[in-house]
């Protein structure tokens, strides 16, 4: 029944209310302000506790994330759609994951987070979401031309499982937390890194926080909830049905943000935000069409990993060492603004998309 | 037009099997078209956008794991 209703037309729509009513919920539990879930901050903060990058206050295995990839495999095994497939163009969506990332961390959040920062009453995230659709408006002007990264081919059953084992490394570091002692400063000297202060040192229960995550990967694995595909079909086939999930999404969240007293409406005092329209822009616009020419959003792209897709599961790789690389090099932004490398970053990321918007077209052999 | 068109969408990210099938449904206006897919997804995304431009759509397995969605107007 519930599944029946879930893979219907308003199936997006459920799952958006879910992560709106559960994402506040997570922050009033503990997580960063208007930032319940955000694949973009989690993936950097795994990055960042993997020691991929040493900015010492975003540091931390969010078990979120591996919620995600674990409770879609669960519901992609169960409902017979493990399919594991393989080899359409990998390298490049390795880099498009990555070039997401640094996009995603010069605005500050993902898709996800963008609609969940309105929700909480931000609204420098209504020039990362203007920032989105133009840059979903350029990936539709790209697939219209007849872009595509050519086909994937089915591949050995076990290829799926790498994910799915990645996930449940991570939730055993972040149990086990090993150190191999202390620098010469007094500092932990990892592998694992954990922040003692800023947003990374902020989560909700460890349990609860990965219930969320199974839960709404499983939701997301049955409706295809994408915040990507959502505008792209509306603009390209004036198909509503994944942007009901926005809509839902944003509907639910201002709600339960009301409720819990986390709404507040304006520019200034934002929680792990900056005001600087220009980047809040630019930086989704590269991310927006980076995630339209790799197919879809980085929740998605999560998901479809935990169904056995092990391009979407290269894109995943690419946001995480994306991660690494936007902090190490100045490309991300922080509370005060943009990084000092920030249009660096941005123009490389959008030569290398438009190349691959470019260079990859042509019919597909039938 | 009439004929039997097939469209093979199989291992195409999203929304190539849509956008494929749209453009062969277009190009013939009525008849018969076929279309394999490898994904549930991609199943059902091919089958919404048929039955709103007014298409009536069945699917079975295929040999090879995906599916064979029939097209019909």
């Amino acid at each position: 029944m519930l599944n029946r209703f879930l893979m219907s037309r308003f199936g997006p729509a459920l799952t958006g209310a879910v992560v709106g009513i559960l994402a506040p919920v997570l922050v009033f539990l503990g997580n960063p302000g208007n930032m319940g879930i955000c694949v973009a901050c989690f993936g950097r903060d795994i990055a960042g506790a993997l020691g991929l990058h040493r900015a010492a206050v975003v540091q931390y295995l969010r078990p979120e994330i591996a919620g995600f990839i674990l409770g879609s495999f669960i519901s992609a095994v169960l409902y017979r759609e493990y399919r594991p497939r393989a080899g359409s163009a990998p390298i490049i969506r390795f880099f498009l994951g990555v070039f997401a990332m640094v996009g995603a961390l010069i605005f500050l959040g993902c898709p996800w987070r963008a609609y969940l920062r309105l929700s909480g009453g931000d609204l420098n995230s209504l020039w990362g979401i203007a920032g989105l659709a133009s840059g979903v408006g350029i990936g539709i002007a790209f697939l219209w031309n007849g872009f595509n990264l050519g086909r994937s081919a089915p591949t050995a059953k076990a290829s799926g499982l790498v994910m799915p084992a990645f996930s449940v490394i991570l939730l055993v570091l972040l149990i086990l937390a090993p150190q191999f002692g202390r620098d010469a400063a007094g500092l932990p000297a990892g592998p694992i890194f954990f922040s003692a202060q800023g947003p990374g040192s902020m989560h909700a229960p460890t349990f609860i926080a990965l219930g969320v995550g199974l839960l709404i990967g499983w939701m997301a694995q049955r409706s295809r909830f994408c915040t990507v595909g959502a505008l792209r079909d509306l603009f390209m086939l004036k198909d509503p049905h994944l942007f009901y999930g926005i809509l839902a999404l944003m509907a639910a969240a201002i709600a339960t943000n009301v409720a819990l007293g986390q709404f507040k409406l304006g520019f200034t005092g934002q929680p792990v935000a900056h005001t600087n329209a220009l980047w809040n822009f630019l930086g989704m616009l590269l991310s927006g069409l980076a995630f339209t020419l790799a197919g879809g959003c980085p929740g998605r792209q999560l998901i479809m990993s935990g169904e056995g897709d092990n391009d979407a599961a290269l894109f995943v790789m690419g946001l995480i060492v994306g991660a690494g690389i936007a902090h190490n090099f100045g490309f991300a932004s922080g509370p005060k603004g943009p990084g000092p490398y920030a249009a660096t970053a941005f123009a490389a990321g959008m030569i290398f998309c438009l190349a691959v918007g470019f260079f990859n077209r042509g019919r597909v052999s039938a | 037009m009439t004929g039997k068109i097939l469209v093979d969408a199989r291992g195409l990210s999203c929304p190539q099997p849509v956008l494929e099938t749209k453009a062969a449904l277009e190009s013939t206006g009525q008849g018969t078209v076929e279309v394999l897919v490898d994904t549930v997804t991609s199943r059902e995304n091919v089958l919404r956008l048929a039955a709103r431009m007014g298409w009536k759509g069945t699917w079975e397995d295929s040999e090879q794991g995906g599916f064979r969605l029939t097209l019909e107007k």
